[in-house]
C-alpha cells in the first residue's frame, strides 16, 4: 500500500497553477506523468520517490551511499576503538 | 533500477546478518509497523535468516487489512448505484465486507474499477461528467497527500462529480495504542519509512521516551530492513532509547512539509475504527467541512450505523497487534486462503496471512 518508488525526472512541466505541476520520470525507461507538486526543488534528472502518481522526496544521494558504507563505517569505528 | 538494484544486494545483506549474530547477546522482539517491510522481511527470507533471539513481530500496517467492514458494505452498496463508478486500489477489491466483497460486485455488473492513482480517478470524473465517481480512499500518511491533491484539484476545477470515502489512519496513534498495553512485548520498533517521507521524525520522539524504546525509522529493500535490524540491536544491547533514522536517502526529520500542508488543508483528524482492533482515538483522517460537497459519506447521506463485529473465527486483530502469527490461527491455509480469504490480511500482498501463505511454506522454524 505505502510501496514508493524511485525513478528519475526526464522532464518538468509546469503550469500557471502550483498544483497542477507536473513532469515526465523514467523507471527503468518507462515514462509516466507524475504530480511535482510536492517536491519543487526537484530538478530535470533528480531521482524522486513516486507513490500513487505523486513524487513525495528526493533522494539525497549521499546518504543514499551511506547506507551502502555503513558496516565499513561502523567497522572502521570498531577498529579505533580497539587501538585506543 | 538506481536506488532499488542496490539495496537488493544478497552478499550485503548477508554482511549485515553477520553484525547482527555477532551483537546480540540477549533475546529481543522488534516490531516492524508496516505492512510493506512485512512482505519484504517474508518473501526475501530474512525472518528465518535472523538469529534466533530476534524475533520480528508484524504490527498494522497494512491500511487495507484495518478498513472497517462497515465501510466496504457502504462501497459494495454505492457500487450498485447506476450512476456510480466505484474506483480504489487493487488490493481493496478482494476484501471481503460483510457479504461479499467489490470485486464480487464486479462481477454482479457494478462498475468497480482498479485505479493506480486518485489523480487517474480525478481524471475518470472529467470525462464522464454524467457519473459519479466515487474514490474509496485507503491509507496512511504516505497516501493522503496524493488523495487531499485530488481534492484540491477536483474543487479548484470545479469536478463536482468526484467524491471520496475515506479510511484513512495515522500510524502514531496506532503504535500507541499498541504500546499502551499492559502485554505487549515489543523491544524496539522499526518505523514506515515512507510515511516518515510525509511526516518525518517528531512524532516518534515522545514515543521513543515515553515507552523507553529505539524507533528506527526504515526503508523497504532488503539491506534497508537489515541495516534498521542492527540499529535496534545494538541500541537494545547498549541499553538506549532514541530515534534514527535508517532511511536518510528519503526521509528528512522534518519530512515534506508542503505534503504535510497538503494533507493539513483538506483532512482533519478524527477517530477511527481499526478492522479486528477496534476504535483508537485520533487516529484517522476525515475530509474538512469545506470539501462536503466531495465527500462520499456526506453527499449520498450514508448511514455511519456502529461498526459491524469482524467476521467469525478469524483472528486478524491479533495478528496485526503482533500478540499471535498467522500460524497460529486454526483457519490459516485450510479454510483461510488467498484464494478464499476469510480476513483482510489473508487478501493484501501486505497482509501478514498472505506474506506466510506465499513465501514461507508453513516453515516449521516460523511457527514456533
Ligand atoms: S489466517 Fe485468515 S482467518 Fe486466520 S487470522 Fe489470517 S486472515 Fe484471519
Amino acid at each position: 500500500m505505502c510501496l514508493a518508488i524511485p525513478g528519475k525526472i526526464i522532464s518538468i512541466k509546469s503550469g500557471d497553477d502550483e498544483f497542477l505541476k507536473s513532469g515526465k520520470v523514467s523507471f527503468s525507461g518507462i515514462a509516466q506523468e507524475v504530480g511535482l507538486m510536492m517536491v519543487p526543488e526537484a530538478k530535470v534528472n533528480d531521482y524522486v520517490l513516486v507513490h500513487v502518481g505523486v513524487a513525495i522526496s528526493v533522494v539525497d544521494e549521499a546518504e543514499a551511499l551511506k547506507t551502502l558504507r555503513y558496516l565499513e563505517e561502523i567497522g572502521e569505528l570498531d577498529e579505533l576503538h580497539k587501538d585506543q | 533500477m538506481k536506488y532499488l538494484e542496490e539495496y537488493r544486494d544478497r552478499a550485503l545483506v548477508e554482511k549485515y546478518l553477520d553484525k547482527i549474530h555477532h551483537t546480540v547477546t540477549k533475546p529481543w522482539n522488534i516490531m516492524e509497523i508496516c505492512g510493506g517491510q512485512t512482505h519484504s522481511l517474508v518473501k526475501n527470507g530474512i525472518v528465518e535468516m535472523l538469529p534466533h533471539k530476534v524475533k520480528m513481530i508484524h504490527g498494522p500496517g497494512c491500511p487495507v487489512c484495518v478498513t472497517p467492514v462497515h465501510l466496504i458494505d457502504h462501497a459494495i452498496a454505492l457500487s450498485h448505484e447506476d450512476q456510480v463508478i466505484l474506483c480504489s486500489f487493487g488490493d481493496m477489491l478482494r476484501v471481503p465486507g460483510s457479504s461479499g466483497s467489490l470485486l464480487e460486485a464486479k462481477a454482479q455488473g457494478a462498475d468497480v474499477r482498479i485505479m493506480y492513482s486518485p489523480l487517474d480517478a480525478l481524471q475518470l470524473a472529467r470525462k464522464h461528467p454524467e457519473k459519479e465517481v466515487v474514490f474509496f480512499a485507503v491509507g496512511f500518511e504516505t497516501t493522503a497527500p496524493a488523495i487531499a491533491l485530488s481534492v484540491i484539484r477536483a474543487a479548484h476545477a470545479h469536478i463536482e462529480n468526484y467524491s471520496l470515502l475515506t479510511s484513512h489512519v495515522l500510524v502514531p496513534p496506532a503504535v500507541k495504542a499498541i504500546l499502551e498495553e499492559d502485554d505487549h512485548v515489543i523491544n524496539a520498533l522499526l518505523a514506515a519509512g515512507h510515511v516518515c517521507t510525509i511526516m518525518g521524525l517528531e512524532e516518534y520522539y515522545p514515543l521513543s521516551g515515553t515507552y523507553q524504546i529505539p524507533i528506527v525509522a526504515t526503508g523497504f529493500e532488503p539491506v534497508d530492513l537489515v541495516q534498521g535490524i542492527l540499529m535496534a540491536v545494538v541500541q537494545l544491547e547498549k541499553g538506549i532509547a532514541q530515534v534514527e533514522n535508517q532511511y536518510a536517502r528519503m526521509v528528512q526529520r522534518e519530512g515534506n512539509r508542503i505534503a504535510q500542508d497538503v494533507i493539513n488543508s483538506v483532512f482533519q483528524v478524527t477517530d477511527q475504527h481499526w478492522r479486528g482492533i477496534g476504535k483508537i482515538p485520533s487516529s484517522g483522517l476525515m475530509l474538512r467541512d469545506t470539501f462536503a460537497q466531495h465527500d462520499a459519506q456526506r453527499k449520498f447521506a450514508l448511514q455511519s450505523h456502529p461498526p459491524l463485529k469482524d467476521t467469525g473465527d478469524c483472528i486478524a486483530g491479533l495478528v496485526l497487534k503482533g500478540v499471535k502469527k498467522p500460524m497460529d490461527c486454526p483457519m490459516f491455509g485450510h479454510t483461510c486462503t488467498p484464494e478464499n480469504p476469510l480476513g483482510a490480511p489473508m487478501v493484501s500482498s501486505e497482509g501478514a496471512c498472505a506474506a506466510y501463505y506465499h513465501f514461507s511454506g508453513f516453515s516449521e522454524s516460523l511457527a514456533e
